[in-house]
């Protein structure tokens, strides 16, 4: 028997994938997916479900960028940091983006709008900058384009 | 009724793509007109994004790029028609960015309706599956050797090889994995393909299990790619309907399933044995080889691992054979392959051509020159891990040989153009803090010589003992060359030496 997590929607995820092979990730992607998140309190599940030991379970989590163990803000904008979007003026759009949301990339802001992710290409390397939001790519993000992206979240609250 | 063309591809949609989409719906409502609107791939023009064609008795007529509030004024200018004049470029074939490539992996790209089996098998899809069908494993195999292809995700090696040792091995349970984990900055190739005609690469893939005689297949996507992951979910769905995928192929009696699975934003599981961990549910962890994962892979089992383009190269092979692949490329590089136009560049996308062309031919011809305008400082060839060449060494050719022979990686195929604003201490010390970032942390060199490395070029900047940490530095690059395990730590030091050496001045020389 697994212990129940104390929610029964990852309970279900997790009795619904674990027969999978490899079926770790595929149950972390789903729960963040549902909850935002991957809570700690579902790691004893977990890992008891795919007979692993809580440590390897916390292990996997911690060692993908993707894999948050804490809730997010209620927007995640990823700002690509790689090479491609470098030439083309990210270095400068990531500086004005911690500025403007008083932010550090990997936090979220203090009203817990918006969360500031790095991340290593999006593959839109021919039309950088680049930015995500949600599952939304944007291209040739410059620094007013940023600031209109901004807001419009902002007033989607 | 006209048909009217809207790519859905990342890059078109990241310019606006569904906005134009919608607004060529309602002015087309607004005014009466009945359409049918296809939201295909992409040609890979990204510089032309969103390009909108239609359909016309001629071929079809491209207008670009557009933004939804050009679209008023399209229809006003009779774009339905495929008149000539707002945004018009004329026939779309005809476009000499397009005309001169030699397509293969992207033949059927932004032209098909990437979910339609029907648009793909009428298109040469399926073909060489059928061909396949009617052949013994070893066979197949010998076709795939007699092709020359070579691996396209960086390593390039010989695919025919991997695929025999699999082939070898007794019968038991054998898996082909595609890694599609395309973490390169500037490359995008394989998002594209995925995105605008993956039955090419399910196709190849259902080969390569026939081959082998594996019966599993699993795509390892990187998290980052949202809309490729619908695509191909979607793509999968009607390959099973179509009955190509699941117990009957195509009605032969042979078996294959194949299923996508996410990675999750580690640049490491695009290394093959990572890889290989994180689908069986662990940290990406990069394993000693050997064994190879040819004979010990997945779960343990056989398996063959090829990137994107590979497998989807072999369904072209399997349509029209392996000397007519054979026949284009240079020496030792068979083939084509889709060079990656990215970073400060004017005319940014998908350039498909035979091995053997030069660098500068690509940055010049197709390219034309910088976004900025300003001159080309650098560029940098096969991702984070490539080196970066100077303007002096754009005249290379574009096949593995001549990239190794000049210490750098054609690689995946991405290029990565800096105009001369950057700053290339600034792009060495990037490596390496990539590296910290992005390494596993199973081997020594890679881990805490990255941190170092960052360590020691800011010395460097700082003007502390210049020469001497130069030295340092050196040193540092060649023990992550030869002690780190994979190419994470072992490429590295590829931007790094490449920077000082052809940058010197950047370094305070």
């Amino acid at each position: 028997m697994s212990p129940a997590s104390d929610n029964p929607a990852i309970d279900t995820i997790i009795d619904r994938l674990k027969d999978l092979p490899g079926a770790l990730l595929p149950i972390l992607h789903e729960i963040q997916h549902t909850v935002g998140y991957v809570p700690a309190e579902s790691v004893p599940s977990i890992a008891t479900a795919l007979s692993l030991s809580r440590a390897e379970v916390h292990g996997v989590i911690s060692f993908y960028h993707h894999f948050h163990s804490e809730p997010m803000g209620q927007h995640t904008v990823q700002i690509c940091r790689a090479e491609a979007c470098q030439a083309v003026g990210a270095r400068e759009l990531e500086q004005h983006a911690t500025r403007k949301l008083s932010t550090e990339l990997g936090c979220t802001t203090a009203d817990g709008t918006v969360s500031l992710e790095p991340v290593y290409c999006l593959g839109n390397c021919a039309c950088g900058p680049s930015v995500q939001i949600g599952d939304e790519v944007h291209a040739r993000v410059t620094p007013e384009r940023f600031d209109t992206l901004i807001s419009g979240l902002e007033k989607k609250q | 009724m006209i048909t009217v063309y809207v790519p859905r591809d990342t890059t078109a949609c990241a310019l606006g793509a569904d906005a134009v989409a919608e607004a060529i719906k309602a002015e087309a409502a607004k005014r009466n007109l009945a359409l049918n609107l296809v939201r295909n791939g992409s040609r890979g023009l990204f510089w032309l994004e969103t390009l909108v064609e239609v359909a016309t008795d001629k071929g079809r007529v491209a207008y670009g790029p557009v933004n939804a509030a050009d679209v008023s004024a399209l229809f006003d200018a009779g774009f339905l028609e495929g008149k000539d004049g707002h945004l018009a470029l004329g026939l779309t074939e005809e476009i000499p960015y397009l005309k001169n490539q030699q397509r293969i992996n992207f033949a059927r790209a932004g032209i098909i309706d990437p979910l339609s089996v029907d648009d793909y098998t009428a298109h040469g899809g399926y073909a060489g599956l059928t061909r396949a069908l009617a052949m013994q494993p070893q066979a197949i195999v010998d076709e795939v050797k007699e092709s020359g292809l070579r691996g396209r995700g960086g390593a390039a090696f010989p695919a025919g090889i991997k695929w025999q040792t699999v082939h070898d091995t007794p019968p038991q349970q054998k898996y082909i994995v595609c890694n599609a984990d395309e973490g390169d900055s500037g490359t995008f190739a394989d998002r594209l393909l995925m995105e605008a005609d993956p039955l090419q690469l399910i196709e190849g893939m259902t080969i390569a299990g026939l081959a082998v005689g594996a019966t599993q297949g699993y795509i390892y996507l990187r998290s980052e790619y949202p809309k490729a992951h619908a695509v191909l979910q979607a793509a999968l769905a009607n390959a099973y309907a179509a009955g190509y995928l699941g117990d009957n192929i195509a009605g032969s009696g042979k078996h294959f399933d194949l299923e996508v699975r996410l990675g999750a934003g580690a640049y490491i599981c695009g290394e093959e044995t990572s890889l290989l961990d994180s689908l069986e549910g662990k940290r990406g962890m990069v394993r000693a080889k050997p064994p190879l994962p040819a004979i010990v892979g997945l779960f343990g089992q056989p398996t063959v691992i090829n990137n994107v383009l590979t497998l989807a190269s072999v369904s072209s092979i399997f349509e029209k054979g392996a000397a007519h692949y054979k026949s284009l490329g240079v020496g030792r590089s068979t083939g084509t392959l889709p060079m990656q136009l990215a970073g400060n560049i004017k005319r940014g996308g998908i350039v498909e051509l035979a091995f053997g062309s030069t660098l500068r031919s690509l940055l010049e011809d197709f390219g034309d020159g910088t976004l900025s305008g300003k001159a080309i400082k650098a560029v940098q060839v096969g991702g984070p891990l490539g080196a970066y060449l100077p303007e002096s060494a754009l005249d290379i050719s574009l096949d593995y040989e001549s990239f190794a022979a000049a210490s750098a990686m054609l690689g995946h195929g991405g290029v990565v153009v800096f105009d001369d604003s950057a700053d290339m201490l600034e792009q060495a010390r990037f490596a390496m803090e990539f590296c910290v970032v992005e390494s596993c942390g199973k081997c020594t060199p890679c881990r805490v010589g990255s941190t170092r490395g960052v360590e020691v070029i800011d010395k460097i900047r700082a003007g502390e003992q210049r020469d001497d940490n130069l030295i340092l530095l050196e040193d540092l690059c060649e023990t992550m060359e030869f002690g780190s395990l994979c190419a994470m730590g072992g490429l590295t030091p590829f931007p790094v030496r490449s920077a000082i050496k052809h940058f010197p001045e950047d370094f305070g020389g």
